[in-house]
């Protein structure tokens, strides 16, 4: 169980002192594929930074499987059971998407099995194992290298920062698959930011963030007719889904 | 024969185990260790002792020459001058490299000219590593100077590799490419402590098609220095691309320097060069992967430089 206390975060720019997160109380049970909307700028992104421990909280507490992670540097987090999935992945020069598979799995993961976790993402593993995860990608199959390491890694929570943002809608639908996969596969806790119609529909519960607050929360049946047709609930588009 | 440091020196320069196949050379604190030639593959001490001579046959075709050298003995000052004549329609592999092991006061250093004159439509493929151990005062220093000559059509690829330990590096390598002929060369370079190395090519590209791809990638850490100086000259119809990538850490300073000079309207040249620190966020990402910082940045720098 992963719970929020009283979180803050504020940042100073150029006009002084800006909060982003405020005061945030929030618990995500174990297991749940919880999905995290609001509007742009109101804090999705840094919520999940903040609790992979990217960007540290100002005040707080962040509390995992009982244990409080609030000053646990990103690495610690990472190997009491968190993973993040970034929304614009990071690019290596040298380093093979099979080596990145292997860091993400902890061990020597054999070709097959990392062929395994790029079919999952419906890449052709025999053309991407060798690759470089350089500027030879596409964002769109950097996207999808990107989860199949969070699919490697197996872990209890699993974060991912706006999944759909820069892939087609032909690997939207993949995309999908791909989260029912997880949810059938890994048995952890799902968390997503995204504010995709589809990917909220999935979802066991929906989370509305709004000024750094929760704005709403609770099952999806009961959360997502409420919030239909706004920028928080976006449609795909018909013709191709 | 050998002792067990210059055997490490050996495998770490050359990948050599016990005795290599084929044609080679070793030569350990100055003197001739051991030596064999081939049918296609002669070599023969220059008369006045300065050095080697390789002489390989016309259509000597997968065969291997090893010329390592390594100095164990604290304060050995070395030059020496290897000449390799590679005859016509070849398919050699070269590789040297030296060891420099110094555990004592004095400076050691291996100061090599290599002369390589390739014949028409050869192709070889040549490795140069560098490295240097031993924890004494004294330094490690390997001043290579490098000359090709290739003839119509031959293809010539280098590899240089200094990863560790080389306090001080002068590498001059210059080209003279006819033809329809290709040099490649990819350096790969790493720079510690308080370490400078300094790399300049000089590529001149005489014959009608004829190219080259310069290509350095290097991590300049700690207090070290490093300066990368790469010309192209096209006097015709040509094709010439430099490109040198480091990455910057700590206290380091890196100078790229390109020059590109053009004498013919149809000379097509190119030269990137980009220096920069490691990104924040390839560290942040192979950290919520469960890697320590610094195991971060250690796959970072390993995969930039593999």
């Amino acid at each position: 169980m992963l719970e929020l206390k009283n979180v803050t975060y504020k940042v100073e720019d150029k006009n002084g002192e800006k909060t982003i997160i405020d005061n945030l109380d929030l618990t995500i049970e174990d297991g749940k594929f919880v999905v995290i909307t609001g509007q742009n700028g109101g804090g999705k992104s840094t919520l999940a930074r903040l609790i992979m421990g990217i960007n540290p909280v100002t005040s707080g507490q962040i509390i995992y499987d009982g244990q409080d992670i609030t000053n646990l540097s990103i690495t610690e987090r990472a190997n009491l059971g968190l993973s993040f999935a970034f929304q614009q992945p990071v690019r290596f020069k040298g380093i093979k998407v099979v080596d990145l598979l292997r860091l993400a799995a902890g061990e020597q993961l054999s070709v097959s099995e990392a062929c395994n976790y790029l079919s999952n993402v419906g890449l052709c593993a025999r053309e991407y194992i060798q690759r470089e995860v350089n500027d030879s990608l596409s964002g769109g199959e950097l996207k999808r290298i990107e989860i199949a390491t969070l699919l490697a890694r197996k872990t209890k929570f699993s974060i991912f920062d706006e999944p759909e943002a820069g892939i087609d809608l032909w690997s939207f639908n993949n995309l999908i698959r791909v989260f029912e996969n997880i949810r059938e596969t890994i048995h952890g806790t799902i968390m997503i930011i995204s504010h995709q119609e589809r990917i909220l529909n999935i979802a066991d519960e929906i989370i509305v963030i709004r000024d750094g607050k929760v704005a709403n929360k609770g099952p999806k049946d009961i959360i997502l007719p409420e919030i239909l047709g706004t920028s928080m609930a976006q449609k795909t588009c018909e013709k191709i889904s | 024969m050998l002792d067990e440091i210059q055997k490490n020196l050996l495998e770490e320069v050359a990948n050599i185990h016990t005795v290599p196949q084929g044609a080679y050379n070793i030569r350990a604190n100055g003197t001739l260790d051991s030596r064999n030639t081939t049918a296609n593959i002669d070599i023969v001490s220059k008369e006045d002792g300065s050095g080697i001579d390789i002489k390989i046959k016309d259509g000597t075709k997968k065969e291997s020459v090893h010329i390592p050298v390594v100095l164990s003995q604290s304060g050995l000052k070395e030059m020496v001058y290897n000449d390799f004549f590679v005859g016509e329609d070849c398919d050699v592999t070269i590789v040297a490299g030296c060891g420099i092991h110094n555990s004592g006061a004095k400076d050691s250093e291996h100061d090599g000219i290599h002369r390589f004159f390739v014949g028409k439509n050869s192709k070889v493929k040549y490795i140069e590593k560098h490295y240097g151990a031993g924890d004494g005062a004294g330094k490690r220093i390997l001043n290579p100077v490098t000359e090709v000559y290739q003839k119509e059509n031959s293809y010539v690829e280098m590899e240089m590799v200094q990863i560790k330990g080389v306090d001080s590096t002068e590498r001059v390598t210059k080209a003279e490419v006819e033809k329809g002929a290709t040099l490649i060369v990819r350096e790969r370079l790493m720079t510690h402590g308080e370490q400078k190395a300094v790399s300049v090519y000089e590529v001149n590209l005489n014959g009608e098609n004829s190219s080259t791809d310069v290509v350095s990638r290097s991590v300049a850490k700690d207090n070290s220095e490093q300066i990368f100086e790469a010309s192209i000259v096209g006097n015709t119809i040509c094709h010439g691309h430099a490109e040198c990538d480091a990455i910057i850490m700590d206290k380091a300073h890196v100078v790229a320097v390109p020059k590109l000079d053009a004498k013919d309207v149809d000379a097509a040249l190119i030269h990137e060069a980009a220096i920069g620190k490691i990104a924040g966020d390839q560290l942040i990402k192979l950290m919520t992967l469960g890697l320590t910082e610094e195991e971060a940045e250690e796959q970072i720098v390993n995969g930039f430089l593999k």
